[in-house]
């Protein structure tokens, strides 16, 4: 049911780990659902340098996180943000229907970062530029993702 | 089928079975017929009852040969409750079962009958005082598995009757059978579905011993094969194929089971040994070839494609590897929450597995669950 070049990334996931100091992170999904994923990017002349990701989740969200990341390194903010689920969902040779929802989180981790680090670096404008205000609002706290069970990842995180 | 692990899944089909199955493909003689060739595949069908039924200690003629354990469980249920309404309309059954039982309880429901569902422990032992309180006066069945597919549990059936008296038991025995005795005598069963797959057996076959003077409605209607129970010409080949399996079974299973063990044991003493790991399913009162294990911080599709990528095939209770991106309700029902059943491994042993695959599983599991880990958000956590 999955590609061959999707058992190539999950077989050899590239970026996996983490950033020391980032200047963005985003997470998103849940482990009630059965997927989460940490994407860490670090900036430098509005150019993605580096990016790593965690991810807990089936070989299709571990397969779109890393081809996520390989294709977003090096690039403009502009362009990465180009990089949606489809493009995604292309790059690795198409996923299972079933797939498409719930383990293709890889683009909203990469965009929930990227406001993150804009967020950080007070460029509340370009938010609003690049369509990411309802990014900024979870991050902010001031709307969840569309999961209910919130109180319950909490739980599971702090158990 | 070096590193196979899935045994609960699919069995492949014995040597000795297809070899005895081959030249029924070339009979073709329809049983009902009068004629030598139609005389010779009857006589077939009717050595394979004898050897079904003597796996199970019952009559040949009460047993009925159909398509497999989702059809018998099918029978038993919605066949009964059709036949039998006029005395209730009442059926308790567990919250574990298989879905070839709990659809058609959906079914019934739907259609004027009650269900009560039987709560399980966490090791999935059934709530005898539960079904003690259920039972009514207009309850017409109970049916209650054998053994649990997934996490191996072995159920108190012999107590279940002693609390049920007179009222027809059904008994799913599709996991036990072969692996644990499984026999109608001390079972005290009206009705139990065994399927020929799971006994290495062909795919396709199955059947349900009926006791005699247990009424049932057919399911299949037509020319009134296998005593008006299950219309359809018999199937030959798979019903010769199922009898051999029975007759090897009968032979090897006590000795098998011996050997499976000692396997099952070493891989749940050694997978213990993982960090954070825990049994699902009771520790003794459990299925010879049965384990099932779960990991904190990662989720068990992942884990399945990282064993594949070893030679190691398992099977996982995790919502992402199901059609209806559900855990497996056996596990909910075991109070696993639902990020807990995402971790699960179902490790099923049988026939072909060696030292060498045991070796190599408790080898590379480790290490997979350890690569996944390190990729893990709720790892970093810790």
């Amino acid at each position: 049911m999955y590609s061959e070049k999707l058992f190539e990334h999950f077989r050899n996931p590239r970026n996996v780990g983490e950033i020391e100091n980032p200047d963005g992170v985003g997470t998103v999904g849940n482990p009630v659902c059965g997927d989460l994923m940490t994407f860490m990017i670090k900036v430098k002349d509005d150019v993605i340098e580096d990016i790593k990701f965690k991810t807990f989740g089936c070989g299709a969200a571990i397969a779109t996180s890393s081809i996520a990341t390989e294709m977003a390194k090096g690039k403009k903010i502009e362009e990465a943000l180009k990089i949606s689920k489809k493009v995604v969902a292309d790059a690795l040779g198409g996923l299972p229907p079933q797939k498409m929802h719930c383990s293709n989180l890889a683009s909203d981790a990469l965009r929930m970062a990227i406001t993150d680090y804009l967020r950080k670096t007070n460029q509340i404008e370009r938010i609003k530029e690049l369509g990411l205000e309802k990014e900024l609002k979870i991050l902010e706290g001031e709307e969840t993702e569309e999961h209910e069970e919130t109180s319950e990842v909490e739980e599971f995180l702090n158990d | 089928m070096k590193g196979y692990f899935d045994y609960a899944s699919g069995c492949p089909v014995d040597e000795r079975v297809l070899e005895a199955m081959l030249p029924y493909f070339k009979i073709p003689g329809n049983p009902s017929s009068v004629h030598s060739q139609g005389y010779q595949a009857r006589e077939a069908i009717e050595k394979a009852r004898e050897s079904v039924a003597e796996l199970i200690e019952a009559e040949p003629n009460e047993i009925i040969f159909t398509s497999g354990a989702t059809e018998s469980n099918n029978l038993a249920l919605i066949g009964f409750a059709l036949r039998n309404k006029d005395k209730g309309r009442h059926i308790i059954t567990s919250k574990i079962e298989h879905m070839s039982i709990l659809n058609p309880c959906k079914f019934l429901q739907k259609n004027g009958f009650e269900i009560s569902y039987v709560p399980v422990d966490k090791d999935g032992i059934v709530d005898l005082s539960f079904i003690e309180n259920s039972i009514r006066e207009d309850t017409i069945l109970i049916s209650i598995q054998h053994a649990n597919n997934e996490i191996g549990t072995i159920q108190p059936i012999e107590e279940i009757k002693e609390i049920s008296g007179n009222i027809p038991l059904h008994v799913d025995a599709t996991a036990s059978l072969g692996k644990i005795e499984v026999d109608i005598q001390t079972l005290k069963a009206d009705l139990v579905t065994l399927s020929s797959n799971d006994i290495y057996g062909p795919r396709g076959v199955g059947a349900l011993f009926v006791r005699k003077g247990v009424k049932l409605h057919p399911l299949i209607l037509g020319g009134g094969q296998e005593r008006g129970l299950r219309s359809g010409t018999e199937n030959v080949a798979g019903i010769v194929g199922f009898g051999v399996a029975a007759e090897i079974t009968k032979k090897e299973y006590k000795e098998e089971s011996e050997r499976l063990k000692r396997f099952r044991d070493r891989i749940i003493e050694n997978v213990l040994k993982i960090e954070n790991s825990y049994l699902n399913g009771h520790r003794e009162r459990r299925l010879p070839n049965n384990v099932n294990v779960r990991f904190s911080y990662i989720e068990g599709e992942s884990l399945v494609l990282s064993l594949d990528m070893e030679g190691i095939q398992a099977s996982t209770g995790s919502a992402c590897s199901s059609k209806t991106l559900q855990p497996s309700h056996v596990l909910t029902a075991i109070g696993l929450k639902h990020e807990e059943a995402h971790g699960s491994l179902l490790i099923t042993l049988g026939r072909y597995n060696t030292e060498d695959d045991v070796n190599k599983l408790i080898e590379v599991l480790p290490s997979a669950v350890e690569r996944l880990r390190m990729m893990s958000p709720l790892y970093r956590r810790r």
